[in-house]
């Protein structure tokens, strides 16, 4: 126990007053790619996602719109406490995760497959209603355990490179990488289109990436690890406003 | 990953007074694959571009493009046209396979 | 406020400006997804001095009137911003016919020509290209009297750091 507490420590935390977006570590010119909705490529899957909001699926013919009506109203604030807790699974479930928990038990629909564009296309929908308001993570006694288990691996060494989160995201934000500055890796702009993507993607797509960069063996897609480390990440940047979707290099 | 075969004008506003220049942003989806690629087992990607986009406005061509694979995926273009007559502003993104995709936009000008 | 155009502008361009996100057009195409990073292809290719020439047919570039926009240090190379503004009073007999973008080290010299006519009323365009490295990008324009007109800018490329090998998973 002590070992653990002496570990913990060690750590570097950002300061909540230190606490900054990803956004604020880009060149002004990709800032106003993400803040001009004209020209933010993010906004295909936006206006997609507001299609679908409307379309019957499934057996069940019912659009999501069906049961949340306007999502403007019914989604404002939504993404800004996710990862919540599940009843049926007793889990954490991520906001994809409850998309597609939707479809099954309310719309007799199949699964949504991961990354793919329908599914960016509503999540980044439903998370754009909540943009420009601050994380606010769920109040859950429930969710402890699972956060938890996400900040251990957010502190963890792991891959061939033997790196954690932790020593670039909060042991040296705002260094740099090769030619990349360190954000401290905030989520909160997912979906997001990220330059070297060329496309949209997922906060998990992007946890993938950070897998493959120190040389581990990343988790499947809907790992539940990744939710544990989007629970601990989110209430790690608690207060920042959510810019869904977000531009990064 | 379906992809969706839509194309759709999101119309914000469609009036100008005669005279006026008008700014027109332009954002398709599109991967614009190089053909400079690789896939997962070593095989290139084939190119698979929009290499023309054109811009008519009442009938008439008031602007194009020639694009090559140096141009990003999901292709923003922005240009101005000046505000005429009241009538449709059709837009076409024309593939390498000569697939059409098209959009229109009704402009009402005073 | 848009980064690309300029803020000394009249009355009527301001109009046009605050209306511009009532007034832009959002348009949805198919969509397609691979991702990994572009690879330098080791093609021969026309030298950015021979691009330009295959433009103007042989005519003289003159520097100047072409205002070229793109940042000299540019985060990724798959979307770099870059607008194009040549001065030029966009009448019937006086004004841009086209504006061509070259660059130096890509495996294809060419990246876009945009065709344009007096009824542009102003000579700007604005885009995204992809630039493989560190190098040299050129906008050229071709005036109604035939003349041509270049500006040239050198860009810094910088690489992502964490990126994925798709082509392992």
């Amino acid at each position: 126990m002590l070992m653990l507490m002496l570990w913990g420590s060690a750590v570097a935390q950002t300061p909540p007053q230190d606490k900054r977006s990803g956004f604020e570590f880009m060149s002004p010119q990709t800032q106003a790619m993400q803040t001009d909705a004209s020209s933010n490529p993010g906004m295909l899957w936006m206006i997609d996602g507001e299609r679908l909001w409307q379309q019957p699926q499934g057996s069940a013919d019912k659009s999501c719109a069906s049961c949340h009506g306007t999502a403007a109203k019914s989604m404002r604030g939504v993404a800004t406490r996710y990862p919540r807790f599940d009843e049926r699974s007793r889990k954490p479930i991520d906001l994809a995760g409850q998309i597609n928990l939707c479809r099954q038990h309310r719309q007799s629909a199949p699964p949504l497959a991961h990354e793919s564009d329908e599914l960016l296309a509503l999540s980044t929908y439903v998370a754009h209603q909540s943009h420009g308001m601050p994380i606010t993570p769920a109040v859950d006694s429930r969710l402890r355990p699972f956060r938890e288990n996400g900040r251990r691996w957010f502190e963890r060494r792991l891959g061939q490179l033997q790196l954690s989160c932790a020593s670039c995201h909060d042991d040296r934000a705002g260094a740099r990488l090769g030619g990349s500055v360190i954000p401290q890796a905030h989520p909160t702009g997912y979906p997001l289109y990220r330059l070297e993507w060329q496309t949209i993607g997922s906060l998990q797509r992007r946890l993938r990436g950070c897998l493959v960069g120190v040389r581990a063996e990343p988790f499947e897609f809907g790992a539940p690890e990744y939710v544990d480390i989007e629970l601990f990440l989110m209430s790690r940047a608690a207060g920042l406003k959510i810019e869904t979707p977000a531009v990064r290099p | 990953m379906s992809p969706s075969h839509d194309a759709r004008a999101d119309q914000r506003t469609k009036t100008a007074a005669r005279g006026e220049i008008i700014e027109i942003r332009a954002l398709v989806a599109h991967p614009m694959e190089t053909g400079y690629r690789e896939g997962p087992n070593g095989a290139v990607i084939p190119r698979n571009i929009i290499k023309r986009f054109v811009c008519k406005y009442a009938g008439e061509e008031v602007f194009a493009a020639e694009l090559f694979p140096a141009i990003a995926a999901n292709p923003y273009i922005a240009f101005t046209t000046v505000a005429t007559t009241t009538g449709t502003l059709t837009f076409e993104w024309i593939d390498d396979q000569g697939e059409v995709q098209a959009a229109s936009a009704e402009i009402t000008v005073t | 406020m848009s980064k690309y155009f300029d803020d000394s502008a009249s009355s009527a361009e301001i109009f046009l400006r605050h209306t511009l996100n009532r007034r832009e057009l959002l348009l949805r195409g198919t969509a397609g997804i691979i991702a990994f990073a572009i690879p330098l292809g080791a093609h021969a290719r026309p030298t950015l001095d021979e691009a330009i020439r295959s433009f103007t047919g042989g005519a003289e570039v003159r520097t100047g009137r072409v205002k070229f926009e793109i940042s000299p240090l540019v985060e990724n190379g798959n979307a770099v911003p870059v607008s194009v503004d040549v001065e030029s009073p966009m009448t019937a007999v006086d004004h841009v016919r086209r504006i061509a973008l070259f660059n130096e080290k890509n495996p294809q010299a060419d990246v876009a020509i945009f065709h344009l006519s007096a009824r542009a009323g102003r000579a700007r365009i604005a885009t995204r290209i992809r630039l493989a490295t560190s190098q040299v990008v050129v906008a050229a324009a071709e005036m109604s009297d035939g003349s041509f007109w270049m500006s040239k800018a050198s860009v810094i490329v910088t690489l992502a750091a964490c990126i994925e090998d798709v082509s392992k998973s």
